[in-house]
């Protein structure tokens, strides 16, 4: 077996009395779709937290193809390879469209930032920041101002930043959070030819989706790994229906 | 509705033909203010790349402003007495060239803005602006207590220190020394708010996290524009020092890191000459209020809380009929 691109080992993280990670051990390997699913407050946020840097673990570690990045602060794992999108969109919203995809294009690359070049004259850098543009979406609405975007479309250039980092992993948490039929449908299908790229390790509540994408779900409750399978298995085990699924599956 | 560049440049010319006017009519004395209006102006640009594009509010300019001054003062001192400066081993001969003078206070504010961003910017809000207080207050104080350059009398040069082919004791070419400066330094932020160290400061005031998360370090991005920043009002300072021929404690005062700020917030926040159209502002006020009242200041801070709370644009934001150039 190859290694696994992103694996977490152990992690355990406690805010006061709350323990928001116990003894975590997912990996998410090359080529799938790994969903990250349970109730609210089961400690999903705080997961993706640890694997991009934001918090650091009280114990266990995070490797990043079989690198102990665990030390590492949030910059340096993403020059490195890991792409995140927020749950709460977090864009340069005075800036255009092409602007923030553009930030992603420098920011990656490890680009020495220029004091005098405008940053519109790299051609080579724009033409990537325009084509993850064009896939989300968005390059008609290149030149807009990112705070006039709705919210779907933010959702989309949230997407389309993290392909102009062509990481290693996308961490995406909640991509679909508070979009229709329609937006939700768009999703799933970009991320579906996502994969083949960089594998995904997604935390989404829209269980259709979850269902249509993941090619191995874990599902998380109270902080602690319950059940790790395909779709199929997760959907059978007694154990996620009673603490998660319910009668909806 | 005129356009903000039309705007700057006629604010920008019409300083200049202010200038030629003045000269023209004998006036020297205007000559002298619209000469501080373009050194203040220049200052302003220095911290607009900090507040404006950095979101860092600091309240601790006047340190490289003073710093400029004073790196005039002590060298301009020690060629007028022929005394070499010792620093321990190293011994440094004073000067009387401005652009000898100008990279020393270039260099010199350069490296107080490095250590005072290096402690000052891991803090933020609130406390960032105390912090940058309390170094300016650190400065101010030491130069009062510093007796070998004048302490709290000030120090006086009695001949302005000269540029190659520029007579600078003649007010009207002094004054384009300072301005062609002063656009040297708008060009300059107008290229870097459009380079990609801008985009990314920039992005860093408006989401740090969007910028830690495609692989920036928001810190660094924010102490480069603080170094930037203390540079440009560094050299700021040694002009100003030059055009006084007096340098004294008060360049590193509060008051005046304050002023600095107004000139922003008047003329508008971000804005590349929203520091022109303050400062041009702050000098007609204190001459044409100064002259009516010696309380010219409630007539400032009147306006000052208009602006704040009507027109957050500024000055540039009503009359190019936008509102502030971000929040």
């Amino acid at each position: 077996m190859t290694e696994p691109v992103i694996e977490t080992r152990g992690l355990c993280k406690r805010f006061g009395a709350l323990e928001a990670s116990r003894d975590v051990t997912l990996d998410l390997r090359a080529g799938e779709i790994h969903a990250v699913i349970g109730p609210n407050g089961a400690g999903k946020s705080t997961l993706i937290s640890q694997i991009c840097g934001v918090v650091k673990p009280d114990s266990g570690q995070v490797l990043l193809s079989g690198r102990d990045v665990t030390g590492w602060d949030v910059a340096a794992r993403a020059r490195t390879g890991i792409a995140r999108t927020f749950q709460i969109s977090a864009l340069a919203m005075e800036d255009t469209v092409l602007q923030n995809a553009l930030l992603g294009v420098f920011g990656a690359s490890g680009w020495r930032l220029g004091l005098f070049r405008p940053a519109l004259g790299y051609a080579d850098l724009r033409d990537r920041a325009l084509a993850a543009l064009r896939r989300t979406g968005l390059a008609e609405h290149a030149a807009m101002r990112t705070g006039d975007l709705s919210h779907g479309q933010r959702r989309q250039l949230e997407i389309a930043i993290a392909l102009t980092l062509a990481p290693k992993a996308f961490v995406m948490d909640e991509p679909m959070a508070g979009l229709g039929l329609e937006g939700s449908r768009e999703i799933t299908a970009l991320l579906d030819g996502l994969r083949a790229e960089a594998p995904v390790l997604l935390v989404e509540h829209d269980m259709d989706a979850v269902f249509a994408l993941a090619d191995r779900i874990s599902v998380l409750v109270y902080g602690a790994i319950i059940a790790t399978g395909t779709v199929s298995e997760i959907r059978a085990d007694p154990e996620v229906r009673a603490a998660y699924l319910g009668d909806a599956a | 509705m005129i356009t903000e560049r039309y705007f700057n440049a006629a604010l920008l010319g019409g300083l200049a033909l202010v200038a030629f006017w003045a000269y023209g009519a004998d006036e020297p004395f205007t000559i002298t203010l619209v000469t501080k209006v373009a050194i203040l102006a220049l200052a302003g640009v220095g911290l607009n790349i900090a507040l404006g594009q950095g979101g860092l509010i600091s309240l601790g300019h006047a340190v490289f402003f003073g710093i400029g001054g004073y790196a005039m003062g002590i060298l301009a001192s020690h060629a007028q007495s022929y005394q070499p400066l010792t620093l321990g081993p190293l011994v440094i001969e004073g000067t009387n060239s401005m652009p000898l003078i100008w990279l020393a206070a270039m260099v010199a504010a350069g490296l107080a803005a490095l250590l005072i961003g290096l402690v000052s910017l891991r803090t933020s809000g609130v406390y960032f602006i105390m912090i940058t207080l309390a170094f300016g207050q650190m400065f101010y104080y030491f130069s009062i207590s510093w007796p070998a350059y004048g302490g709290e009398d000030g120090l006086s040069i009695y001949v302005r220190n000269s540029f190659p082919g520029v007579n600078t004791l003649d007010p009207i070419q002094f004054f384009f020394l300072c301005f062609m400066l002063l656009l040297l330094a708008l060009l300059f932020h107008a290229m870097l708010v459009r380079a990609p160290f801008g985009l990314a400061l920039n992005a860093a005031r408006q989401s740090p996290e969007r910028a830690q998360a495609v692989g920036l370090n928001p810190f660094r991005l924010r102490l480069a524009a603080f170094v930037i920043s203390g540079v440009i009002t560094g050299l700021a300072g040694a002009l100003f020092a030059d055009l006084n021929r007096f340098v004294s404690p008060t360049m590193f005062s509060w008051q005046l890191s304050g002023e600095i700020m107004v000139f922003i917030i008047l003329g508008g926040t971000a804005r590349l000459c929203g520091p022109v159209a303050g400062a041009a502002m702050f000098i007609a006020l204190e001459h044409w209020l100064g002259g009516l009242s010696e309380y010219w200041h409630i007539y400032l801070g009147l306006l000052l809380l208009a602006v704040v709370l009507f027109a957050p644009g500024g000055l540039i934001g009503i009359i190019t009929r936008r509102g502030a150039a971000h929040d």
